[in-house]
């Protein structure tokens, strides 16, 4: 199994320098123009440079902050309110059309209104990333909670248990998988999100500010090299909060959609 | 049975409602009431000639290069997904050598590429297409390739003793299994399109949906924004329901197979 893994891996690496020479080899024989992509080997060592930059790091710094924030609020908001709204049928039928009709309107067509609402460009980020996590946060709630085994909440009630520890015990334990995997849906969109914020509203931090800047500069290969950061970024969060999901829910089957 | 089901949308127009009677109340500058929105919208994009099925001649500047990029967008990343999604599942050491490329392709936020499109492509169609293109081919590639793995091997074994070729292969046997993981990759990228499409055409765009709503914005007609927005989220609605409606007609017998 470990030497399948191995196996795995080397070809993993394997295809990733292969990629990156290949196109280091195209920059080079001049199909694809320096001038315009800059080569592969330029990218790299800016990738590496900018890392040391105090004012990209403050950019990410400023990203990051934003969804983590945005984050916090939307889970301490989506999660009780699908609590609320998920223990109690009538409530979720009524409630589950209305919910229906928001989710689709695409989050970043807030961001004009948003300019509006908010001066500073962080709070706009902010309120957004709230928006824009809460629904898949409150629809896996709602849905982890009409998965509840029924037979527990009676054990529960028979025992004489009330309804706020039922909630509590039973509901929110089994429902937790389900909002694990609505907030790692948020958790990937936050970035689109905050940088689509940063590249609109302008004027903040964050990212898409160094994006931007870059970008006015012409300077393509410090753009590329701050969209790889972003990529790296993505990945180690994501990476992070499914190995935080599978050492907390291994007891439950099935969480892994 | 209808009316019954119905009923349960009686939340829909109270919120209206009470959207309406709160917003005419606090005189909120930037929430106008829906009543003054639908009439800006219907007014901005629909009070057009019969002829022209009551389209506005800004209807047809703004929303049909939207919707064009939009399909041909999602059209494209379906194409291209699929088609290198069922090569990655067939092929065990394929998917070994690109697997860390891809992980690494679809972390990347998709909106931190707009502004390299836009030094490429310059203001235009080809940017907001390479936007939706790279926001959409993830999952429709990922969920591919995943259907595609993990064929019966009998299905397969049947078309190697009837001597199917190749292109038999693919299209009688493997993309018909995969295919409802394929519709599940394709109905996740609908919200992400239309999420490329709306970012593209406020960082870089000339004409759109999304560029007639910072035009809007910068002119202080908030009923217009706020127009641009209803008019997107309807059509969020819509795509989603067509989809679902196509998805039932052609997987319909993977579902009467599992039912029985």
């Amino acid at each position: 199994m470990s030497t399948l893994r191995n196996r795995r891996g080397i070809l993993g690496a394997a295809g990733v320098l292969g990629f990156l020479v290949l196109v280091e080899a195209l920059g080079r024989l001049g199909v694809i123009d320096p001038e315009i992509i800059p080569l592969v080997s330029t990218v790299l060592a800016t990738t590496v440079e900018i890392a040391f930059e105090g004012e990209f790091l403050s950019n990410v710094g400023d990203t990051l902050l934003a969804c983590l924030i945005g984050l916090v609020i939307a889970i301490a908001t989506a999660v009780p309110a699908g609590l609320l709204l998920g223990t109690v049928p009538v409530i979720e039928r009524s409630v589950r059309p209305l919910v229906e009709f928001l989710r689709p309107i695409p989050s970043v067509s807030l961001i004009p209104l948003a300019m509006f609402l908010f001066t500073e460009s962080q709070d706009a980020k902010i309120a957004l990333i709230v928006y824009t996590c809460a629904w898949p946060l409150l629809i896996n709630t709602m849905y982890g909670l009409s998965d509840v085994d029924p037979q527990a909440k009676q054990t529960l009630r028979s025992f004489g248990f009330g309804g706020m520890s039922i909630v509590l015990r039973v509901s929110l334990p089994s429902a937790a998988p389900f909002i694990a995997t609505g907030i790692r849906i948020a958790l990937s969109v936050t970035l689109i999100v905050a940088v689509s914020v940063e590249l609109i509203a302008g004027g903040g931090g964050g990212i898409g500010n160094f994006l931007s800047l870059a970008g006015s500069a012409n300077r393509v290969d410090r753009m590329l090299a701050g969209t790889i950061w972003a990529g790296l970024i993505g990945l180690a969060a994501n990476a992070l909060f499914m190995a935080g999901e599978r050492r907390l829910f291994h007891w439950h089957q099935g969480s892994t959609s | 049975m209808i009316i019954r089901r119905l009923a349960w949308y009686w939340l829909l127009p109270v919120a209206v409602l009470a959207w309406e009677l709160t917003t005419r109340q606090a005189e909120a500058t930037y929430f106008p009431p829906p009543s003054v929105i639908v009439v800006r919208l219907h007014e901005m994009w629909f009070s057009g000639p019969l002829s022209r099925v009551f389209l506005t001649d800004e209807a047809l500047a703004d929303l049909v290069p939207s919707l064009a990029r939009l399909l041909a967008g999602w059209a494209m990343a379906a194409v291209a997904g699929v088609a290198l999604g069922v090569l990655l599942g067939r092929s065990r050491w394929l998917s070994a050598l690109a697997d860390p490329l891809i992980h690494f392709g679809r972390s990347v936020p998709p909106s931190t590429l707009l502004p390299i499109f836009l030094i490429l492509f310059k203001i235009g169609t080809p940017m907001q297409l390479a936007s939706i293109v790279y926001g959409v081919v993830w999952p429709v590639l990922i969920n591919a390739a995943d259907g595609a793995r993990f064929v019966d091997k009998q299905y397969v074994e049947t078309g190697e003793v009837f001597r199917l070729s190749m292109t038999q292969r693919v299209f009688r046997i493997i993309l018909p299994a995969a295919a409802p993981k394929i519709f599940a990759g394709l109905r996740l990228s609908i919200s992400l399109a239309l999420i490329m499409m709306v970012v593209s055409e406020l960082v870089g765009s000339s004409e759109g949906i999304g560029h007639r709503m910072l035009e809007a914005q910068s002119e202080f007609d908030i009923p217009a924004m706020w127009a641009g927005i209803v008019l997107l989220g309807v059509l969020g609605i819509l795509l989603n329901a067509v989809f679902i409606g196509v998805e039932r007609m052609t997987l319909g017998w993977h579902r009467a197979s599992r039912t029985r």
